[in-house]
């Protein structure tokens, strides 16, 4: 059996891991080829970049080789897809090269696109990105007082990351001694400061106790870089010295240039984890339209669940299970505290109270997260 | 899709992202006159989705409680 994997992500370097493992005898034995390949020779942790845009990891901790991070056993080439010839059970590649395959598992991803909001990009800071992670740091450690805005656009990847980017700035301001001279100013595209509503509930006392301003239903219209204001579909107006941005997200490039779903999401059964249409084509992490969060935790636990239908496709033709929507989020609540956010399809969000212990496990596993990427953990 | 057609978006036994923020991704994505039809399995979404509507300034068509969905159709109106 062919099996191939487009995306060397969290949700791809996990699925080939495992597959890897359970199916080492097959691939000795010639009856099981896992192949994956992805448009670069690099694992980035995405988490990390949080952590970047605050000085408290540098640029060189969030990267491994991806073949560092591979079992021996997975043929790995970098060599992005270019197109998805679904009928006949093939891709074709960056450099020309077809691969066909009896199971596919896309796992390309989503990206920022800030170019969606006039203004954005030329006024707003992000951390998205390495770059931008690097760019809001540095202006952070320039910024001497004033508004900083936040503006969440949507759809977006890691919902509780605006949360914990505000309260990392609270802390950070707090530590240079100018909290006092920073107004700080969350703007939230529902009803309620998050859209969980046990964050929710939690959060909005917290800004309060820590004299952050907030707006909610403003969704970001586009913004007057050169005046400096951000204006919502709703009507409304902020004014800022420093706009940071949660920007709008879509699916992969590839995605959208071979029309695979509205924004680029990929259409998928939100149990089965199939591509609609095809039974053999898998569709895992950020690249879904499956309504839960597009975090590595939804893409660890969708990896696991296809890679163990695929190994019992292998063993008796038919997969054993589905994914439950199950999503695990750490949430920083500041610099030195963090809680965490677990649910599924049916158990509503059980948010503990943050704590210090929480927030050093959160640490941990910055760095842990390797293991989870090779498929241990 | 033309304005006749609508689109379902099933949101239901979803917390995060969560009903009300599918149905903004997904009117964003839509066209002007186009009519879109959120499956939620949260009350909230009975009150969420109409003070957005309303402020944002887009239509509400109907709200009907369907055994344990609310069905809350919505036109696009800008």
């Amino acid at each position: 059996m062919r099996i191939l994997v487009v995306g060397g992500g969290t949700g791809g370097t996990i699925v080939a891991n495992h597959l890897a493992r359970r199916l080492a005898d097959d691939i000795r034995g010639n009856k099981a080829h896992i192949t994956l390949l992805s448009d670069t020779d690099k694992h980035m942790y995405q988490p990390g970049l949080l952590y970047v845009a605050f000085g408290q990891m540098s640029p060189d901790q969030l990267y491994r080789d991806e073949a560092s991070m591979l079992e021996s056993a997975v043929d790995f080439h970098v060599d992005p897809v270019t197109s998805f010839d679904f009928d006949h059970n093939e891709v074709e590649t960056e450099s020309g090269a077809n691969y066909p395959y009896d199971i596919l598992v896309i796992a390309t991803g989503s990206r920022i696109e800030p170019e969606e909001v006039p203004g954005l990009n030329e006024a707003a800071y992000n951390f998205f990105t390495e770059e931008n992670a690097l760019r809001m740091y540095k202006a952070l450690r320039e910024f001497k007082g004033g508004t900083i805005a936040m503006t969440v656009s949507v759809p977006h990847k890691c919902p509780v990351s605006p949360i914990e980017a505000i309260f990392m700035l609270h802390d950070y301001f707090k530590e240079r001694g100018i909290r006092d001279q920073v107004r700080l100013q969350y703007y939230y595209p529902i009803n309620k400061v998050h859209t969980t509503a046990n964050v929710a509930k939690w959060a909005e006392p917290e800004f309060q106790k820590a004299g952050i301003e907030y707006e909610t239903l403003f969704n970001l219209k586009e913004v007057d870089a050169e005046n400096k204001i951000a204006f919502s579909e709703e009507g409304s107006e902020a004014p800022f010295d420093m706009l940071i941005a949660i920007p709008p997200h879509r699916g992969s490039q590839v995605a959208d240039d071979n029309q695979m779903g509205d924004g680029g999401w990929i259409p998928t059964d939100r149990h089965k984890l199939t591509m609609e249409g095809y039974d053999n084509v898998y569709v895992i992490g950020d690249c879904t339209n499956v309504p839960v969060s597009k975090t590595g935790s939804a893409a660890h636990y969708e990896a696991e669940v296809v890679a163990e239908n695929i190994t019992s496709i292998m063993r008796i033709g038919t997969p054993v299970t589905e994914y439950d929507g199950k999503v695990y989020c750490f949430i920083e609540a500041g610099f030195d505290r963090a809680t965490y956010n677990a649910f599924d399809y049916y158990n509503l969000p059980d948010l503990k109270p943050p704590s210090k212990s929480l927030h050093r496990f959160k640490v941990a596993y910055n760095k842990m997260y390797w293991t989870t990427v090779r498929g241990l953990l | 899709m033309s304005a006749e057609e609508t689109k379902v978006i099933d949101a239901r036994n979803t917390f995060c992202p969560g009903p009300l923020m599918e149905l903004i991704t997904q009117a964003k994505q839509a066209k002007v006159g186009d009519t879109l039809e959120l499956l939620s399995t949260d009350k909230g979404s009975t009150e969420d989705v109409p003070e957005w509507v309303h402020k944002v300034g887009h239509e509400l068509i109907s709200t009907e409680q369907i055994g344990d969905t609310w069905h809350i159709k919505i036109r696009k109106a800008k």
